[in-house]
């Protein structure tokens, strides 16, 4: 006979109580996190290991995962950073010849503990009206009560900081050491991809920890400062303002995606706040307000700039970059500084490339300064 | 939301659109053929629609009358004229037109568009070209310039050189090698290229490529067989701002064409690397071609080996894929094309699916879309069936599912070619090596001898060497056949529990082949089925992956927990549509599908639509007020019928297909909206209608039902030879032959029998120079109104899909005219019709025959509405709905001359099939042609070759 053993079940439950059944993925176990939802069609490798996913539970619109298995090449930190994954259908065999193996095996050594076979769009539907929650995956607990008890403890991402759990411990180097272009990278859970971005330009990468003092990072002498992006909520990262702050009125150009962004807000005295249920996906209209062209960017945020208080503040803070659907702040630039950032990964990585002009900017801006300062 | 700028983000009001166009011209793509068919009837309506909704008064050109584009509910003014630079000039002597926007038509409108551009017309009426560049329709149509293009820009593309002469063909190919592709510069859908696989082969294919291209140049390719195809649909505004709209993978790798290939989107097998990489080299390829704005696709191959990408073609307007990208998304690319052709940019238009979200955006499906052509190869004998860079597929079908699985099997429901889904269901093949041989030689079955080659444990390496299909693809057809075993250990249909049947039916199992594989009643699985409470739960096509909510009703089915429609309560009717276009049955029921829908919100109720054809207008989200998206196929519709109780289900406007579901519709009790089944069937049924014309004292000609061969000879000695054979229950002439002696007869008996098993023979005598005439009229029960009488110009024995019918008629005499009403009106009524009728007549001298009543809409009813002006369908669909009497509606037909309608053929596409022409259908589309008075030259050229092509 050949009747293959039933799949292993898992539960999937949300905070309100809602419970979808399916079947267990990765390795068997129980994790929990915020539930949010990622509309990309490509690229999830890049996602699990985006470190601003720290934290969370990532369900996929798109319906089938694991097509193209797993490559190294297409990490962008050391291993998986979500907390679990929700997906319709999951495939354990992939088609890539350039591969290095099934994504079952990828979860399976990277401890992913997810669950497919659910009705996503069902998921995602609800995480639309009714905003980010908690959940909990398992394929060891099936009963109700235990899971709702459980996910009725998980920690509220409002006001976490998380930042300090995936930034490197010891600084590190990117790059060719004998570029004139130096950047000093601050690390809240940076990804590859930014720091590849960075060096193929010619610059060279020294990624210190989110913590370093602002002394040590300022005795590198850099000609040029990237703020990272990350997990968590910004506001509680009280440690970060002060430094990030004097980089902004450094003369030296300062860059920030993402995290970085929301830091150069908050540095500014403007307030960040938690989003109803966040943008994650490949497809979201930017809007660049000085030339008026348009751009369809990568993104993963939760929390977002407040757009009252810039607009209350346009004498200190411009506006450069302007989602199309939500009209949310995309971009800023503060006035009379070198300093920019963006909300949205012109990294990409999972993405498009339509915006990696910022980091032609940012290395121009460099070396106008350089040219300036001779 | 926070709104920062004083941006008006409204696509109605105060916008900075080029003020100065105020009327734009259309071109149509003309009569239907092969690689160009009703896809550009949905493109140019939609672009129709969407510039009349910005004020502009839009005129049409398009010869072909069954055409929604050509309606007065799309354009402001319309001709119905011959695609010419005469016709262009004519209309912009008579109007004021500021722009022409050329690239809704396919190759025919772009190539009329270019040809007026060289004789100066434009510019002497000062009419600007919108949405394109000529000069890069010229890079892109041009083999070696396109090349040189790609190379100047550091993009990959396969090593060619161009040839004018045999002499430099064989020169390259000598430095290429083998295999091969020949490309002829300026064809359309590939006329006249194909691979050379040897160079034994190759002096043939050259000399039939330098003739098939107009400047006598083709471009000699290496062929990367075997490489994954892509193709990516961009929009692009007068910014330089570029969207990719959708990213569709092809199953069946290079080697096919598009249009012949299964096609699948999203990407299935495609990394985030390798995906931006072929997004970020088709913005640069789009934008290296002038600045036009408008829509483009670009294809690519990859190698599956190392990952490189090249570049294989761009086409710089909407095309057959936008058409498909449009339905596969909800982003309407042709009505935002036309915007962006009058000068707005994207990120000034609203997404109309969310209503409230950009247009500047890719939409990301949380579904997998499959499209699947359709052919009609048993309509061009001689043929060959195997597919290559020449498309020879007549229509297709999209079907929408939660993987990729289901909607490859709904795919295949919705092919009505009597399969269930991709196998199980009695139809397989059994011997490996006929199956191996298929696999090798790709023809129009080979998904299915895939499916057959897997249930025979023949290993995934080896099909994927065979056919160059993804692995990914057949180890998921390959889990088919282990539910396919786990299911046959199950005896009755109890058996099965709920995780398992749900399992199946997200698998896009049909009950029928869980039946078949279970060798059990259908019914019997329906039944446990519903039992389980397993049924289908809709989900909606959205653009965003439920990020946002959607205004639009656009759905598909699958078996999840959440189903998103939620009936109204409102009175509602279904319309079902007709499925794949293919000969016999095409754009002309669409239209009625769209006339019908019109008539029923106009009465007032919620009219919901059914249909598979993603080149349709009807499956358009904003034609019905609810959009299923569905196999046209009983299981489907069944269910949703259940979900949404409506009043009744209209069938007489979406052909043959809708009418086969009759029955069904009557065996359950759900009420036909029109002409009951009983008429319908009687119709049908040679025997009874017969009985019932020998009542009416209308006569017919001499006729026999056979079983077999010798019933067959026996009645043909009655009735005498020549006689008609055909099977019983047949579209579009299917197999119908004229038979003059025993020999020929017994021959095709059989071969009726081995094709269409279970079905009977009819056996007519066949009216030798009998002249051929038709009527269509609408019946409301008491009253019959004609709407037209047209006379076929070839005689009886070609079928009238094939024969120009000259509207009114032009030699019969009065006596017969009136006799062929007085038989309408009796026939009308006697068959209860209420609705719509054809009946076909046959003249031998001076004596009328009913040779055939149709109690549904027909191929000629759109043509007829056209040629009078009268909206004909609409009428009768409020007929219909018994809304309306006909002494309700007071009808003004204007027509000065006459109409003739004219046949198109595809022949070119099957080099080696015979062009005579018979009983049975084998044109592909029509045009309407208008004559002042019967002196006009082609109308007596016509009349002069009327016999020439009369075989059997």
């Amino acid at each position: 006979m050949n009747i293959q053993t039933a799949p292993k079940v898992a539960h999937l439950i949300l905070e309100d109580g809602t419970i979808f059944k399916g079947q267990s993925i990765g390795i068997e176990g129980t994790t929990s996190g915020e539930i949010c939802f990622n509309t990309g069609m490509t690229g999830y490798q890049e996602v699990f290991t985006d470190p601003s996913y720290f934290g969370q539970i990532l369900v996929s619109t798109n319906v089938h995962i694991g097509n193209y298995g797993s490559m190294a090449e297409d990490d962008q930190s050391d291993g998986v950073k979500i907390s679990g994954f929700v997906c319709r259908n999951f495939s354990k065999h992939y088609s890539r010849q350039l591969g290095d193996g099934s994504l079952q095996d990828y979860f399976e050594k990277n401890q992913v503990v997810g669950i497919s076979n659910i009705d996503t769009r069902a998921l995602v539907r609800k995480i639309r009206t009714e905003g980010a929650m908690n959940a909990i995956i398992s394929s060891e607990i099936s009963d109700e009560k235990e899971l709702l008890k459980l996910v009725k403890a998980v920690p509220n991402m409002d006001g976490l900081e998380l930042a300090s759990k995936v930034s490197t411990e010891d600084t590190y180097f990117v790059g060719d050491p004998e570029s004139t272009i130096k950047i000093a990278v601050l690390d809240y859970g940076v990804k590859r991809s930014i720091l590849q971005c960075l060096a193929e330009r010619g610059a060279y990468l020294k990624v210190f920890p989110g913590k370093t003092p602002l002394e040590e990072i300022m005795a590198w002498e850099a000609d040029g400062f990237f703020v990272s992006n990350g997990p968590g909520d910004p506001a509680a990262m009280d440690y970060a303002f002060p430094v990030v702050r004097a980089l902004i009125d450094d003369e030296r150009p300062a860059f920030g995606i993402c995290l970085g962004h929301q830091l150069f807000a908050l540095a500014s005295g403007i307030p960040t706040y938690k989003m109803h249920h966040g943008h994650r996906g490949v497809n979201h209209p930017v809007i660049n307000t000085k030339s008026g062209l348009g751009e369809i960017t990568s993104q993963n945020h939760g929390f977002g700039v407040s757009p009252d208080a810039i607009n209350a503040n346009l004498d200190k803070i411009e506006i450069t970059h302007q989602n199309l659907n939500d009209k949310t702040i995309e971009g800023i630039r503060i006035i009379g500084k070198h300093a920019f950032s963006v909300q949205y990964h012109p990294e990409a990585s999972a993405g498009p490339h339509d915006s990696r002009y910022l980091f032609d900017q940012f290395i121009n801006e460099i070396l106008n300064y350089k040219n300036q300062s001779l | 939301m926070y709104c920062i700028f004083a941006r008006n983000f409204n696509s109605t009001s105060n916008m900075p659109k080029d003020q100065s166009i105020k009327s734009v011209l259309i071109i149509g793509s003309g009569p239907i053929i092969i690689g160009q068919a009703c896809e550009f009837d949905y493109s140019g309506s939609q672009a129709s629609r969407s510039l009349r909704e910005e004020g502009i008064e839009v005129t049409l050109i398009n010869s072909n009358p069954a055409t929604i584009m050509t309606d007065p509910v799309t354009a402001d003014n319309i001709y119905l004229l011959p695609l010419t630079p005469e016709s262009i000039e004519q209309i912009l002597q008579e109007r004021q037109i500021d722009a022409v926007l050329p690239t809704m038509g396919g190759q025919t409108a772009l190539n009329l568009a270019i040809e007026a551009g060289k004789m100066g017309i434009w510019e002497k009426y000062n009419v600007r070209l919108i949405g394109v560049d000529l000069d890069a329709i010229e890079i892109t149509e041009n083999r070696e310039a396109f090349r040189q293009l790609m190379v100047n820009m550091d993009i990959g593309v396969a090593k060619s050189f161009i040839a004018n002469s045999f002499l430099e063909g064989k020169e390259a190919a000598q430095k290429i090698g083998y295999p091969l592709v020949i490309r002829p510069s300026y064809t359309l859908g590939g006329t006249g290229g194909g691979f050379v696989m040897e160079a034994s082969e190759f002096d043939e294919a050259l000399r039939r490529g330098l003739n098939a291209s107009p400047t006598h140049e083709v471009l000699v390719e290496e062929a990367v067989l075997g490489w994954k195809e892509y193709e990516l649909e961009l929009l692009r505004d007068k910014n330089d701002n570029v969207v990719i709209i959708c990213t569709v993978e092809n199953l069946d790798p290079m080697g096919i064409h598009t249009g012949d290939s299964i096609t699948v989107a999203p990407a299935m097998t495609l990394s985030d690397t390798a995906f931006q990489e072929m997004r970020d080299l088709s913005i640069k390829m789009m934008r290296s071609l002038g600045n036009f704005a408008g829509g483009c696709n670009v294809q690519f191959s990859a190698d599956p080996k190392t990952e490189k990408i090249i570049a294989i073609e761009i086409n710089p307007r909407v095309s057959r894929s936008s058409a498909l990208a449009s339905k596969a998304t909800g982003y309407p690319i042709a009505k935002i094309a036309a915007k962006l052709a009058i000068g707005y940019s994207l990120d000034e238009l609203n997404n109309q699916v969310t209503g409230n979200t950009s247009a500047l955006f890719e939409p990301t499906l949380d579904y997998v879309i499959v499209k699947m052509p359709r052919w009609n190869f048993d309509k061009f004998y001689g043929s060959s069936h195997v597919l290559g860079l020449q498309m020879k597929s007549v229509g297709e079908v999209m079907a929408i599912g939660r993987s990729f699985i289901e909607a490859l099997q709904k795919a295949c429901q919705s092919q009505e070619n009597n399969r269930m889904g991709l196998g199980a269901d009695k139809k397989e093949w059994i011997k490996t090596d006929d199956i191996l041989q298929r696999l090798e030689t790709p023809s129009d079955d080979r998904i299915y001898r895939v499916k057959d080659a897997l249930r025979l444990g023949v290993p995934v390496t080896t099909i994927h060497r065979l056919t160059g299909i993804d692995p990914w693809f057949l180890r998921e057809i390959k889990g088919l056949v282990k539910i396919e075993q786990r299911l046959m250990h199950y005896n009755v249909a109890e058996d099965i529990d709920a995780d398992f049947m749900l399992e199946l039916k997200q698998h896009g199992y049909s009950d029928a082949q869980i039946a078949w594989l279970m060798r059990i009643n259908e019914n019997e699985v329906t039944r446990h089925r519903k039992k389980l409470g397993i049924r289908r739960t809709y989900k909606l096509v959205d653009t965003c992956a439920a990020e946002f909510e959607a205004q639009t009703p656009y759905y598909y089915s699958t078996f999840e927990q959440e189903n998103e429609s939620i009936p109204s309560d409102k009175k509602k009717i279904i319309v079902l549509g007709s499925g794949p276009n293919r000969i016999g049955q095409g754009i002309e029921f669409d239209y009625c599908c769209v006339h019908g829908i019109l008539a029923i919100k106009e009465a007032g109720y919620e009219a919901i639509m059914v249909n598979c054809n993603p080149e349709t207008v009807s499956t358009d989200f904003d034609i019905a007020d609810k959009l299923y998206f569905e196999p046209v196929f009983w299981e489907h519709l069944e269910e949703i019928i259940e979900l949404e109780k409506p009043e009744g289900v209209i069938v007489q406007l979406g052909g043959q297909t809708a009418l086969k579901l009759a029955e069904k519709l009557h065996e359950k009790g759900i009420p036909i909206i029109g002409t009951d089944y009983l008429s319908l069937d009687l119709a049908e049924d040679r025997g009874r209608f017969s009985d019932m014309l020998k009542e009416l004292s209308i006569p017919y000609p001499d006729y026999g039902v056979a079983d077999d061969v010798d019933q067959a000879v026996e009645i043909a000695k009655k009735v005498q030879y020549p006689v008609l054979v055909r099977p019983s229950y047949v579209l579009g002439g299917q197999r119908m032959r004229i038979v003059i002696n025993d020999h020929d007869l017994e021959r095709h008996v059989l071969s009726i029998f081995k094709h269409l098993p279970d079905n009977r023979v009819l056996i007519d005598h066949f009216l030798e120079r009998a002249r051929e005439a038709e009527i269509d009229a609408i019946c409301d029960g008491d009253d019959v109104h004609i709407m037209g009488i047209m006379e076929h110009i070839e005689p009886a024995g070609i079928h009238s899909g094939d024969s120009s019918a000259v509207l009114p008629t032009y030699s019969l005499s009065e006596n017969v005219v009136k006799t062929m009403v007085e038989y309408t009106e009796k026939l009308a009524k006697a068959l209860k019709t209420k609705g719509l009728i054809n009946i076909q007549f046959a003249i031998h001298n001076e004596k009328v025959y009913v040779i055939e009543a149709n109690p549904r809409a027909s191929r000629t009813t759109p043509f007829i509405a056209k040629a009078y002006g009268v909206p004909y369908i609409q009428m009768a669909t409020h007929v219909m709905m018994g809304h309306k009497k006909l002494k309700d509606f007071d009808i003004k037909k204007e027509l000065k001359g006459y109409a003739i309608k004219i046949p198109v053929f595809s022949f070119d596409k099957f080099p080696n099939v015979d062009k005579s022409l018979g009983p049975e259908m084998k044109s592909t589309g029509e045009m309407i042609y208008f004559i002042k008075d019967l002196k006009d030259p082609y109308f007596r050229e016509l009349d002069k070759r009327r016999s020439m092509y009369l075989s059997m």
